[in-house]
């Protein structure tokens, strides 16, 4: 497979605090990729600097063959990326179908029979009417994915999607997920949930510092030590067999 | 829906039959100088929202462009040795001043958001009365500028006037309507939500709020003109009337800021008061005094505005409190089974 999106060495810091530190990030297309670590560790940031709401202080960041390196975010959604939030960002004072529409580069009709899909798809297309800001949190991450989705990006990043929502909620989205997968959509998650990124992704990379500390298929990453160290923040014993199954039994 | 169309039908017409009639029925010209007036600040008002309103960017400058329209018209006939009639072909050119000045202006004020923009535009606004009171040979510095005379009878000169403001309200009025509709007017109203979100849709925010601030500029010149022939003269410190914009800002206000019959409303109110207040009592501060009550009241106790609160009362009036749609967070928040979405089990 070939990398859709790469992030090479990327830096960033705020003040003396390094949020970003040498970070190498690639995802294949066609594949479902999996961003976690701990709090702090440097996710959004990584998500703010490829979509273009943070500036890289060293670094490159490619679409495909692209440089997109500091473009505005603008630019960089009409290249192909399209984002969600760790805290749902809708248009609070606009109707569902309204919110729909601001993301819409076809003409009207064409618009507003794409955007009904979309919510179809989501399964809040009945609200279409209603105030976004009406919305419960759960159906606001559903209206966010499909609002990204209606400009048909090649890649989507989803910033903690299954936070805050019941399983139900988390069980719709992580379906809604693998079935644009099957489509040949191309996805990057950051997920505190470990159960939804084990069972979603194809590669997950970890982050700690800012740096990565590990990459690779999720049946490697929740049994490798440098992984549980940093994500757990606890030294494991060296002479434990399987320290992911173990810590996988704490509530 | 139909029926709905049909009332709104209907209800237009009306609006057009008494705004024609208006003149005819209240021949007064007291009465018509109220009407000009408040039908100037519906054009102005009515532009403005189109800005402020749907974007959220609240200006205190667009006296700027009133005045500078103002100013042109007067400046161009003088120039130009146009006098009667003629003077109205230049309207044109004062719309066109209008959107110029906006562009230098939204270059720098549009960066920054919130207070810091408005602060930049009462600063942009009192560096342009200051150049009105200190360019004489330009402006005519503290004298200002006298209108061409108009050869129209003084028994119709009202009248006249009446219909050039019946004019302009309307086609500011149909430009917010227009524009509301339009992709572009959500692009704005987006904005107005949430910049930064809009500007990872893809909306490229700068450009949508420079149009837009160049489209109302280029109203608030164009019925800056028609006031200055009206009134016959402009001073720096009426054509830059540093309460022009708080005017504006109550008016739009009080009606419901970004709603299309809320500033128009808002305009009808306010203006036709302030100007009884001004004629009534010599005591030019009564005006002005009340003004800021009213805003407080406004602020205190109908934040959103006449409309959209009027609006909501009948809605619950008709419902008896309850409301129209159940809350969406009472109904569910995943898919259905029948409405078309899949209901698989998650791998997780």
């Amino acid at each position: 497979m070939t990398a859709l999106l790469r992030t090479e060495g990327i830096r960033k810091a705020y003040g003396g605090v390094h949020a970003l530190d040498s970070c190498t990030v690639e995802v294949d297309e066609g594949s479902v990729a999996g961003l976690i670590g701990p709090n702090g560790s440097g996710k959004t940031t990584l998500f703010n600097v490829i979509t273009g709401y943070a500036k890289a202080d060293a670094g490159q960041v490619y679409l495909g063959d692209r440089k997109i390196t500091n473009v505005a975010p603008d630019r960089v959604f009409a290249s192909g990326i399209g984002r969600t939030f760790q805290l749902t960002r809708i248009f609070a004072s606009l109707t569902v179908l309204e919110n729909m529409l601001v993301a819409s580069p076809n003409g009207r009709a064409a618009a507003r029979r794409r955007a009904m899909e979309q919510l179809e798809f989501v399964g809040i297309a009945g609200h279409h009417a209603e105030l976004a800001g009406t919305l419960s949190y759960g159906q606001r991450k559903l209206l966010e994915l499909a609002y990204v989705l209606v400009a048909d990006p090649a890649i989507i990043l989803l910033d903690e999607p299954a936070g805050g929502v019941n399983l139900s909620l988390v069980n719709t989205i992580a379906d809604r997920i693998r079935e644009l997968n099957a489509t040949g959509k191309t996805f990057l998650i950051v997920e505190h949930n470990m159960e939804f990124v084990m069972g979603l992704c194809d590669r997950v990379t970890v982050l700690d510092s800012g740096a990565v500390v590990a990459a690779g298929p999720p049946a490697i990453i929740r049994t490798d030590r440098r992984v549980l160290n940093a994500y757990l923040g606890e030294d494991l014993p060296d002479d434990d067999p399987h320290p992911g199954e173990r810590r996988e039994k704490q509530p | 829906m139909s029926g709905q169309r049909a009332a709104s039908g209907a209800a237009l017409i009306i609006l057009v039959v008494a705004a024609a009639g208006f003149p005819v029925i209240f021949s007064s010209p007291v009465v018509t100088n109220y009407a000009v007036y408040a039908l100037i600040f519906v054009a102005v008002v009515s532009a403005w929202n189109v800005f402020s309103g749907f974007s959220g960017y609240i200006s205190l400058g667009h006296a700027v462009f009133f005045g500078s329209g103002a100013y042109t018209v007067g400046i161009a006939a003088k120039d130009w040795h146009i006098t009667g009639t003629g003077v109205f072909a230049l309207l044109p050119l004062a719309a066109v001043v209008g959107a110029l000045i906006a562009v230098p202006f939204g270059l720098i004020a549009l960066r920054v958001r919130r207070h810091t923009f408005i602060v930049i535009t009462i600063a942009v606004f009192f560096i342009f009365q200051l150049m009105a009171y200190n360019l004489n040979s330009f402006t005519g510095g503290t004298i200002g500028m006298s209108a061409p005379f108009l050869p129209w009878s003084p028994t119709t000169f009202n009248d006249r006037f009446y219909y050039i403001a019946v004019a302009c309200a309307a086609g500011a009025v149909v430009m917010s309507v227009l524009v509301r509709r339009s992709r572009f007017g959500l692009q704005l109203r987006a904005i107005r939500d949430d910049e930064d979100r809009a500007r990872g849709l893809g909306v490229r925010t700068m450009r949508v709020k420079m149009t837009a601030f160049m489209l109302s500029a280029a109203v608030a010149g164009l019925v800056g003109g028609v006031w200055f022939l009206y009134l016959t003269q402009v001073l720096p410190n009426s054509g830059y009337d540093p309460l022009f914009d708080l005017s504006l800002v109550l008016m739009a206000f009080l009606g419901g800021l970004g709603t299309i019959s809320g500033p128009v409303i808002g305009a009808l109110i306010i203006e036709p008061g302030q100007l009884y207040l001004t004629i009534k009592y010599t005591n030019g501060y009564l005006s002005e005094i009340l003004l800021g009550a009213l805003f407080l009241l406004i602020v205190l106790f109908v934040p959103r505005g006449l409309v959209p609160t009027t609006g909501e009362w009948i809605r619950r009036a008709r419902t008896r409190g309850r409301p129209v749609v159940p809350p969406a967070s009472q109904r569910a928040a995943v898919p259905q089974p029948g409405n078309g979405a899949p209901t698989t089990e998650a791998r997780t």
